[in-house]
């Protein structure tokens, strides 16, 4: 379900690092747990930003959510197709429905993040919450 | 069951529907499909003076030839169509609506009948004072009201609606910092908040920062002493939480914040939980506002026009909006000259026929406003009691006005809280709020209001516990409602995604073809 090379947080973003770029989403959790995404506002290129910084916001049926980046450094790219197709996150949030791509300060950044494994534990924690 | 309440075929699906039944319900399309060319709705008298060019007589960029695809419709058409549109309205004059967080209680018909009263309903704002003291009393008096119901010192009735009283309060809390040159950054909001709170704090030039609830749905006041720093404005609590639950520690919370120079704003939108009963001044809040178009019975509209008063303790009084209202030896009088006033936040005295409704109904209460208060506690926990064994229950707390169940059982069978609200229409109900609040995953949100009887509480109950079984037995039914309504569901989605605000003429329409099929799902179905 959670790809193994991905690193992730408790906000349920998910981050990719190739070499230099990070690339940054939401995950399968998250987007379901928001319900159909109608709207997304992504930052400017060139943005700089510090890991915990909003990053953008989500909008779904039921809400407003906003977006944190997982690392610092600076707006590479981003998925301009999701202004057109905001729902792509619904359906592929782990591939194509990534949200940016950041040049990262440091190529250490995701230590401190979760792995596939611990997340999906995670997961599991705050389902098993909900429904106790 | 009463067998003449359910016309229907008996099948499994409408049999328990003891509310709602079939009748007959005019179709209707827009009234610009109606239009032909030539019709009227009135006939007016020849012309008795020289006929005068608008172009020539106003200038010709101020004359505009005609307005495309204006309805030509006569005076009946336009009466049906409006008349058959209303009768597919839900009103709270048709029954129960169960709107969490919107308290959408009765709108008493004596609140009506004072402001049509000729005297008031004739007034004009901008009569001088000597002529308008009636008005300026009914101000001062509900301003009276208000002060004691909250236990507060000073107030402005100027903003019109809950999240305008929001923004006047914080601009008052900055107001105040800024005058003893300790601005301040922050506002802390805990997650159980009503969703207008961190978009006021914003405007008003504050950060935000969350709180998250502990497991009881209260702020941890542990974790909160860390929180509250020399950078922190105020605290904008909603108590009642939007989780129904009354919070607990109130009067700590206050302390710790006026200890470290900040302030505690409430958000009073849950007023009728607390009327008569307690009051916000006494537990140590600084500014609070009400919505007297949830608390105080006045009507919500269709967006408006609402009330939200603002409360204050006496350190906020120089920085009042202007103008006020003062009294001084039975005489009253607008006063605004306050050099530290944070200026005006509306014209005139704010929405004048909505404060005389919520006098009325003050009045009409007096004391026993109480009474109003204990019934709609009352009324949330008897259906929390006889609900609580078929939805679950995420915060296990004594519930005041509203409660708040989750979807958590339903789930399992694939019915979530939207598909739940959905088929309560089909029992003859308004939904009750869905997916709100947001800590409440699958949240249904129920608010019955002082207003029902235990009679509609006993339907309203009935029908939650059919559907409840409906999830379990016949999920599909449930997943696909509403099945009685004029159309099924709708497709809030593409609503969302790609809204058609307004009626075109259709060679417009056929010239947008390219925005794809989604605009044709918002079309209301003439069939």
């Amino acid at each position: 379900m959670y790809p193994a090379e991905f690193r992730y947080t408790k906000d349920h973003e998910w981050l990719q690092i190739a070499g230099p770029t990070g690339t940054i989403g939401i995950t399968d959790y998250a987007q379901h747990a928001l319900g159909d995404v109608v709207f997304v506002e992504l930052p400017k290129i060139g943005t700089r930003v510090k890991a915990g910084d909003v990053l953008g916001t989500i909008e779904s049926v039921k809400a407003v959510s906003e977006v944190f980046s997982p690392v610092g450094g600076e707006v590479a790219e981003i998925n301009s197709e999701l202004s057109t197709a905001p729902e792509k996150i619904n359906r592929d949030p782990h591939r194509s429905a990534w949200l940016v791509k950041i040049k990262l300060d440091d190529a250490k950044a995701a230590d401190g993040l979760m792995d596939a494994k611990a997340y999906e534990a995670y997961v599991a924690e705050k389902e098993k919450e909900q429904t106790a | 069951m009463n067998e003449k309440h359910t016309h229907g075929d008996g099948s499994s699906a409408t049999k328990r529907i003891k509310k709602a039944g079939r009748h007959v319900s005019q179709s209707e399309g827009l009234i610009f499909e109606k239009s032909v060319a030539g019709k009227r709705g009135i006939e007016l008298p020849p012309l008795d003076v020289p006929a005068v060019d608008p172009a020539k007589a106003l200038g010709a960029e101020f004359a505009r030839a005609g307005v495309e695809g204006f309805p030509e419709v006569s005076e009946i058409e336009v009466i049906r169509h409006f008349t058959r549109l209303s009768t597919w309205n839900y009103a709270i004059d048709l029954g129960m609506y169960p709107l969490g967080s919107c308290t959408m209680k009765y709108n008493p018909r004596v609140n009506e009948f004072v402001a049509r009263l000729e005297g008031l309903a004739t007034e004009h704002p901008l009569q001088p004072d000597e002529v308008s003291q009636g008005c300026l009393r009914i101000i001062h008096d509900l301003q009276k009201c208000l002060l004691e119901i909250t236990g507060m010192d000073a107030a402005s009735l100027e903003p019109v609606a809950g999240a305008q009283g929001e923004l006047t309060g914080l601009l008052l809390i900055r107001a105040y910092l800024e005058s003893k040159g300790d601005a301040r950054k922050k506002v802390l909001i805990p997650d159980s908040a009503h969703g207008t709170n961190p978009a006021s704090v914003v405007i008003a030039g504050y950060e935000v920062q969350n709180i998250k609830s502990n497991e009881r749905g209260q702020i941890d006041i542990a974790h909160f002493r860390e929180f509250v720093t020399g950078d922190v404005a105020a605290l904008m609590i909603t108590n009642p939480s939007t989780l129904g639950v009354y919070e607990e520690n109130i009067a700590e919370i206050a302390e710790i914040l006026h200890s470290r120079g900040a302030l505690l704003y409430m958000d009073g939108a849950n007023m009728n939980a607390l009327a008569g009963v307690t009051r916000p001044g006494d537990f140590g809040v600084d500014v609070m506002h009400l919505n007297l178009h949830k608390t105080f019975s006045t009507p919500h509209g269709g967006g408006g026009p609402g009330a939200g008063p603002v409360m204050i303790k006496k350190i906020l009084e120089p920085f009042l909006p202007v103008p006020i209202v003062t009294e001084a030896n039975g005489r009253y009088a607008l006063d605004f000259n306050r050099p530290q006033s944070i200026g005006r936040v509306r014209a005139y005295c704010g929405n004048f026929g909505v404060l005389l409704r919520a006098l009325a109904y003050t009045l009409a209460y007096g004391p026993v406003i109480r009474q109003a208060t204990e019934d709609a506690v009352l009324n949330a926990n008897y259906i929390r009691k006889h609900l609580e064994d078929v939805f679950d229950l995420p915060y296990n707390l004594p519930s005041m006005h509203e409660v708040v169940f989750s979807d958590a059982r339903q789930k399992k069978h694939g019915v979530n809280t939207m598909d739940i609200a959905k088929r309560l229409i089909d029992y003859g109900f308004h939904p009750y709020t869905t997916a709100f609040p947001l800590i409440v995953p699958g949240a249904l949100m129920i608010e019955p209001t002082e207003s029902e009887s235990r009679e509609e509480c006993d339907l309203f109950i009935d029908a939650m516990r059919s559907i409840a079984a409906e999830a379990e037995t016949n999920p599909e039914l449930v997943k696909t409602a509403p099945h009685s309504t004029r159309v099924g569901r709708l497709d809030e989605v593409a609503a969302a995604r790609r809204p058609v605000l307004r009626w075109q003429p259709k060679q417009n329409l056929d010239a947008q073809k390219h925005l794809g099929p989604h605009e044709k799902t918002l079309v209301v179905p003439t069939a």
